[in-house]
């Protein structure tokens, strides 16, 4: 049994270079940056907020929860997408300005806000709820544990769109469902309980589908929750090429 | 302006908002707004279960749940509202899972159930396995599965719609509809609606250390208040006792309920000095108390002494790692801290409102002690039923999401089949026009973010886990005198698009006057009773104090406001007080 006492807090310098757009007067994004005093604990979304309370309130960015658990803030920091509120100031390299752009591929709004639109609409066109057929039990449905853990690392996602915003194939192909989606379908088609796996993987098997996957692990590097997207995605493929029709 | 019709409006797309839209979209057009998207909701920020007697695992039963609900509240819960509760909670939870909820399964395939604090065996015997969970994410597949039903029922969204004002018909007896900024556009868009539910959840954000989310800012009960009508019980505010220490992260006391323990500096297991049969799992009010006590008198832990430990090193490190993922996490992640070889800082955080929207067990908002007004609802942390009394249990929380939020839903869709479409009033958005262009257009020189600061910075110290006259009047003067600084608020930001800032500005006016409220109502409350703890009047008084608060919006002649306190009788059943022990 141990302790951590914690180091002396000490306040360090810390400059963000951060995309800026406003879409009432700017035609692209350009960088502004910011030097503020923040903690090694504090997390890149305080120090967003930091800079929004004390220097200019006109930076617009989304966040809810500030513990990695809504899926708000997903930002590009230093290139790699990450929540803003999972990212802590003692894992950046602060010697040189901190990027902070908004996520790749989905359109820019305002700042480090995107039209996410585009995002849950590929989640919602997998069917991603629960299709059973035959008759209802009066109590729950058994599911031995087993079963109940085939599916366990797809039931984390927080729909923060990491993942599918960090995926070249998304990035130059505006009609690939993405990570996420297979994600979303991936948590129902190993449910034991679910009986819409052939529709999903319909869906699944067209030209936005799968098969545009090109296993650049991406998606697996930027997931905040640590959920194996790209085994997932490998796992749909194999449940097409299995399939018995 | 655009205007649009429906027959029910839900505002909040959190677990009430979504059970609701459920009920209520199948049998009447529906329509959710959500400041956010959906999946943001803080439903998804809870941990640790929802509990049923489900007697999966273990002897339970419905009446034991109520008895725990009504002790752990210390006899403030309305006893017919929380024998609903538990009684409907098997459904709920069953319910649940044929929606497609994950939970964690028993060796023989059914819904697993853990303890939990304050929930016990045949009226406090022993802990009780009770909670139903799915590791330590239960909010999130709730708030997920609710989400995804809604999916597949084709209910009709409009996110990121800020609900700014609650319209009311010409002669202001009952609801039209409401009145939503347009995050993206800046537009002001007025929902005219037969019925509206408010399901907009707590205002966490009034304390500097919270669990809440930076979105819980208490819109929809500060809309309500506005319009003159009460608030119930805002001076019970929950301190959670495991927030991870400095940070306010949450950490379920699901980690307790599998057998983590809580440790002061020189390693004793304090608990069992304030609760001797339940310990760890005595309910949260007196586990937050223990905590500050143990500090105070210098058995706190690290280099200030100001946190203890919660310790799981004891516990195998699979079922931390299964059981505990999450929290496992945050520890890592926020503290740099290992909860499996190491001990864990924590310290009450700010968690959860007892009260707010008072309303009867139909989810009828109230406009005094006994008068509903027709056609307006409200469920979950933003309503008051009184399900949680003084001090809610954990869990109760997301049972009350589903068992209140499912009854506003049927309430609020029968209704709307039967009403007529309300007339609008000649300007409906006049007021939220004021407000809007007031603060776009100030000149003054306060700061948003200030003010929220200095609020946060008192309420954390003067009206926080113990309460004396002293600092609530402390409390007080300094939010009164915020307001007045508010008057001269400024934003930054003059843009329509998606201006974060005007709406931070907004939140921050529904703070204030909620933090005004609470502290009113505890000055007031001259006793101790679950969540709120007055050092200066340390027992229970039954005798003048078992009786709600409510709470007016009283506006003087010379247009100043101030908070009027009016008092509601205890709904008793079977369960006359007594003493409150584990």
């Amino acid at each position: 049994m141990t302790t951590t006492v914690p180091e002396q807090i000490k306040r360090l310098d810390v400059t963000f270079k951060i995309a800026r757009f406003i879409p009432e007067t700017d035609d692209a994004p350009h960088y502004e940056e910011y030097s503020v005093q923040a903690l090694p604990t504090d997390r890149v979304l305080t120090v967003l907020q930091q800079i929004k309370d004390e220097i200019d309130g006109t930076l617009t960015f989304r966040r809810s929860c500030a513990h990695g658990i809504c899926g708000s803030d997903a930002i590009r920091i230093n290139g790699r997408n990450r929540l803003a509120c999972k990212t802590l100031i003692k894992d950046l390299n602060i010697k040189k300005p901190v990027v902070v752009e908004a996520i790749k591929g989905l359109p820019l709004e305002k700042d480090l806000v995107v039209d996410m639109e585009p995002f849950f609409q590929a989640y919602r066109d997998v069917m991603p709820f629960l299709i059973t057929d035959g008759h209802e039990p009066t109590r729950e449905r058994l599911q031995s544990a087993e079963d109940r853990a085939r599916f366990d690392d797809t039931t984390k996602c927080i729909l923060c769109a990491c993942c599918t915003t960090s995926c070249p194939v998304f990035w130059s192909d505006g009609q690939y469902f993405g990570p996420q989606a297979i994600v979303g379908a991936h948590r129902f088609i190993f449910d034991s309980r679910d009986s819409g796996t052939d529709l999903r993987l319909d869906i699944l098997n067209s030209q936005e589908g799968v098969w545009r996957c090109r296993t650049t692990f991406n998606c697996t590097d930027a997931c905040p929750r640590g959920i194996e997207v790209t085994k997932a995605i490998q796992e749909v493929k194999r449940a097409l090429m299995f399939r018995r029709d | 302006m655009q205007i649009h019709q429906y027959d029910v409006v839900i505002v909040g797309a959190g677990g009430a908002g979504m059970r609701a839209a459920l009920e209520s979209g199948t049998r009447a057009r529906t329509a959710v707004l959500t400041k956010l998207y959906p999946t943001r909701s803080h439903t998804g920020a809870a941990q640790g279960g929802m509990c049923a007697a489900l007697a999966n695992v273990e002897e339970d039963n419905w009446e034991w749940h109520t008895f725990d609900t009504i002790k752990g509240g210390d006899y403030l819960v309305d006893q017919d509202a929380a024998e609903i509760m538990c009684k409907e909670a098997i459904d709920a939870v069953i319910d649940l899972e044929k929606m497609g909820l994950p939970f964690n399964r028993t060796p023989e395939g059914r819904i697993d159930q853990r303890r939990f604090g304050g929930h016990t065996r045949n009226h406090g015997e022993a802990a009780v396995r009770r909670a139903c969970y799915a590791a330590d994410r239960t909010g999130h597949m709730i708030l997920q599965t609710l989400y995804q039903n809604c999916i597949k029922q084709g209910v009709e969204f409009y996110n990121e719609y800020y609900v700014l004002d609650l319209v009311m018909s010409e002669d202001g007896q009952r609801t039209a509809g409401v009145v939503a900024l347009e995050l993206a556009t800046g537009q002001l868009h007025v929902f005219r609606a037969k019925s509206v539910v408010f399901a907009t959840g707590g205002f966490g954000k009034v304390f500097k250390t919270t669990s809440n989310a930076h979105t819980l800012t208490g819109d929809g009960i500060g809309i309500v208040y506005r319009k003159g009508l009460p608030l119930e019980d805002m001076e019970f505010y929950q301190f959670h006792p495991t927030g991870l220490a400095g940070l306010g992260v949450l950490l379920t006391e699901g980690a307790r309920g599998e057998g983590g323990i809580l440790r002061n500096k020189d390693g004793e297991r304090f608990m069992e000095r304030y609760a001797p049969t339940i310990k760890d799992l005595a309910p949260r009010d007196m586990v937050a108390r223990a905590m500050v006590q143990e500090v105070r008198e210098g058995r706190g832990a690290g280099p200030d002494a100001d946190y203890v430990y919660l310790d799981l090193t004891h516990l195998p490190a699979e079922q931390i790692e299964t059981k505990l993922p999450d929290i496992t996490e945050f520890a890592r992640t926020y503290l740099g801290v290992d909860p499996i070889t190491e001990l864990v800082p924590v310290f009450p955080t700010a968690h959860y409102a007892m009260g707010g929207i008072p309303t009867n067990i139909e989810t009828e908002v109230l406009r005094d002690n006994d008068t509903v007004v027709p056609g307006l609802y409200a469920a979950g942390e933003c309503a008051c039923v009184s399900v949680h009394g003084a001090n809610r249990l954990g869990t109760n929380s997301l049972l009350d999401i589903n068992v209140f939020g499912r009854r506003a839903g049927i309430a609020a869709a029968e209704y709307a089949v039967g009403a007529e479409l309300p007339d609008l009033p000649e300007n409906p958005a006049v007021f939220v026009e004021g407000m809007v262009s007031g603060l776009r257009d100030s000149e003054g020189g306060e700061r948003v973010g200030e003010i929220r600061k200095a609020m946060q910075e008192t309420m954390d110290m003067n009206a926080q886990v113990y309460r004396t006259e002293t600092t609530l009047k402390q409390a007080l003067s300094d939010v009164q005198e915020l307001q007045r600084r508010y008057r001269n608020v400024a934003i930054h930001d003059k843009g329509q698009r998606y201006n974060t800032e005007l709406l931070e500005a907004i939140e921050l006016g529904f703070l204030l006057d909620l933090a005004e409220v609470l502290v009113v109502g505890a000055l007031e409350r001259k006793e101790s009773r679950g969540g709120h703890a007055r050092e200066d009047y340390q027992t229970r008084d039954d005798v003048n104090f078992m009786r709600h608060t409510m709470a007016y919006r009283h506006v003087g002649e010379n247009g100043d406001t101030s908070v009027r306190l009016d008092y509601k009788p205890v709904v008793v059943t079977r369960y006359q007080p007594m003493e409150r022990k584990y």
